[in-house]
């Protein structure tokens, strides 16, 4: 209680530099500590987005699961589906602990008002864009993740590790349908170079625009929710893509690319920010086929969801009239 | 996929025989008996245990941050709970 | 060729049209609850469905991979499930239907669900050593599969007004395709002389049992103007198949001989 009181008496101030000293020291911020609200509200946006990205995300690859060409790729590309599902719900629920509802986060989803990852709203045309997005789609995801294994509030970042470690073989997965469409046939693999064209610039999208460009970068990082900036991240994906693209053996989509001794990394080219940018305001392809699928299984559901409620209530109404 | 008229849940999942359960996220459903199915879809898709316990989210009582003075300093000044506080003589080689 | 070694082959080539019907009942069931992957009423019931989705998928494999070593002639899983077209596809027709409304995927699981639980026991007493192996591990999916259809069928049959009716609705759209799987055709009579095959006519009475126990706490009834419509063990299936296996063998087929 006479805690409580000292606390009260502190200045916003002093809140706020007790705050960052915590995070300065690398210490974890929990859901009851005092943080500012403009902490929480990026929080808010991020993690809501990360989680809305795992469950559109579902429908890109969701769409080839009828069609895998073998009974091994249909089980491997269903539990990673499923994955993702599983992956969208611990992220709703690590942003739950910041007092916002699922069904709030849902509804800001649905209005357009929170964002989802812009790379699904690109077509999957073929199978080979199973391999693509595993291999790039989820690996840059993955390269951001890792990093945010670190991130300073702490239910993210012990839902990141977690994600990290069942994510490990999406990746795998995607590289090796890569591997055998580019060592198969040559209609297989001008299937996986197709896909690698289609993906490539996307996936380097997904990390940002440019830290110069970046409208939360700065002050994400000095609270730790980020831990590395976009630009180093993409570079990390490039340098790192470079051999894997070699070993399949496939024309690297970026003509400009070039080793720069100096730096000991890949020069690379400019990206089509322009196309980024209008994807992003409803120029792609699946924008509103996405949010669409989602209210609509949203809406289809709503009977099975308010069945559950009544037969509860039921239930309970039941045991208090059996105890009585 | 909204879920306003499910109850939250915290899962605490046991690794293996001998380990205590560990709180590992929360879920939506519609009672107990259903919190527990989904809780071994969502969380144990690899076999990640061997027991689950779920726990409606609203029945858990927490301690305050605020308070953690008051809960937990007073420890602090008791180094005579921990064995290390005892040192043993040089001829006792095991306790 | 002798007499004993013509039936040898005779019951060879059974055995494997039988393991692959079984196989087409999973592959079928399960290529139509994967169609609710991104579907589901909300999130937790869409990852729960991709788990029974996928212990279906998985059983077909090691049916067809079953039959794939019995045939011995470089067959794999995949051929049986991506080569064979419509009329050579044995699997019970109420694998097929849509999956309709989730009161009707609900209803359709309950069924099958609660079949597999007798139909699996019996099978873990084949005389096929392989066969039994296969049964003993998805038996305990089932059992799991059985809570769930049975939980969901309580809720939704004494939930709102309008799951009750969605549920009766679909019990009536789906009872007719119940009475064949109580069916043995020859192929499955000469097996059950030899042990291998589950007699499937003697499920019947402890599945109708539990089947109307559950309907009748959910408050929901058997249909009482009876109808029956056969023939997915002859090859004889209604219009809904074709459109399933054209999806699912698409890429398979357009690339002939290649790995995936």
């Amino acid at each position: 209680m006479v805690n409580n009181m000292i606390k009260n008496t502190l200045s916003e101030i002093e809140l706020e530099r007790l705050f960052q000293e915590k995070i300065d020291a690398e210490q974890k911020i929990e859901p009851k500590d005092w943080m500012p609200d403009a902490y929480r509200q990026n929080l808010i946006r991020q993690m809501s987005q990360h989680a809305h990205s795992e469950v559109i995300g579902m429908q890109p690859e969701g769409n080839w699961i009828t069609r895998a060409p073998s009974l091994r790729r249909k089980a491997v590309l269903l539990s990673k589906v499923q994955d993702e599902a599983g992956h969208g719900l611990y992220l709703y629920s690590a942003t739950e602990t910041l007092g916002i509802s699922r069904a709030q986060m849902i509804e800001a989803l649905q209005t357009g008002t929170a964002k989802y990852a812009s790379i699904f709203n690109y077509p999957t045309q073929t199978w080979g864009d199973m391999g693509a997005i595993g291999w790039l789609v989820d690996g840059a995801a993955i390269c951001n993740q890792v990093s945010l294994q670190r991130t300073s509030y702490g239910p993210y970042a012990r839902s990141m590790i977690r994600i990290c470690k069942e994510e490990s073989f999406h990746q795998r997965q995607g590289y090796q349908i890569m591997i055998e469409l580019a060592h198969g046939t040559p209609a297989q693999k001008a299937m996986a170079q197709d896909s690698l064209n289609r993906f490539y610039w996307p996936s380097l999208m997904m990390f940002g625009p440019h830290d110069s460009e970046s409208a939360h970068s700065a002050r994400s990082m000095k609270w730790k929710i980020k831990r590395e900036t976009n630009d180093d991240l993409r570079q990390k994906f490039i340098d790192q893509t470079v051999s894997q693209i070699t070993f399949l053996g496939l024309e690297h989509p970026d003509k400009d690319l070039v080793w720069n001794e100096k730096r000991e990394q890949y020069d690379s080219g400019e990206l089509d920010w322009d196309e980024f940018y209008s994807v992003i305001n409803g120029n792609g392809h699946c924008n509103r086929q996405r949010i669409q699928h989602h209210v609509k299984a949203h809406e289809d559901g709503a009977w099975v969801r308010e069945a559950t409620a009544a037969y509860n209530r039921k239930k309970e109404l039941k045991q208090t009239v059996d105890a009585a | 996929m909204t879920t306003e008229k499910l109850e939250l849940f915290e899962v605490f999942v046991r690794p293996k025989r001998g380990l205590d359960h560990k709180h590992v996220g929360s879920l939506h459903a519609q009672g107990r008996e259903q919190a527990l199915e989904y809780a071994r879809d969502v969380y144990t898709r690899r076999t990640e245990g061997i027991s689950i316990w779920v726990v409606k989210s609203q029945d858990i009582s927490a301690s305050q941050e605020d308070d953690n003075e008051s809960f937990f300093d007073p420890s602090d000044d008791k180094p005579y709970r921990h064995a290390t506080y005892y040192p043993l003589p040089k001829e006792i080689t095991t306790m | 060729m002798t007499q004993s070694t013509q039936n040898k082959v005779d019951s060879k080539q059974d055995l494997i049209n039988y393991v692959v019907r079984l196989g087409d009942d999973a592959i079928v069931l399960g290529h139509r609850i994967s169609e609710w992957v991104s579907e589901g009423p909300f999130l937790e019931e869409d990852i729960a469905l991709g788990n029974v989705a996928l212990d279906y998928i998985g059983r077909a494999r090691m049916l067809y991979g079953y039959a794939a070593t019995l045939s011995d002639d470089g067959k794999t899983e995949d051929d049986f499930a991506f080569l064979r077209d419509e009329r050579q596809f044995e699997n019970y027709l109420i694998n097929e239907l849509p999956r309709g409304d989730f009161a009707y995927t609900i209803t359709r699981q309950l069924l099958v669900d609660l079949y597999n639980k007798y139909y699996l026991l019996a099978l873990t007493k084949s005389a096929d050593p392989t066969l039994v192996a296969i049964a003993q591990k998805a038996r305990k999916e089932t059992t799991y599969h059985c809570r769930r259809s049975t939980s969901w069928t309580l809720r939704l049959g004494d939930g709102t007004t309008e799951s009750k009716q969605r549920m009766q609705l679909a019990i009536d759209d789906i009872w007719g395709y119940s009475h064949e799987l109580f069916e043995s055709d020859a192929l499955e009579q000469r097996l059950i002389d030899t042990g291998v095959a589950v007699d499937c006519a003697a499920l019947k009475q402890p599945w109708l049992t539990d089947v109307k126990a559950i309907f009748e706490e959910a408050g929901l009834n058997i249909p009482q103007q009876d109808w029956a419509v056969r023939g997915g063990r002859k090859g004889y299936h209604s219009e809904h198949l074709g459109h399933l296996l054209t999806q699912m063998q698409f890429v398979y087929r357009s690339f002939p001989g290649a790995n995936w």
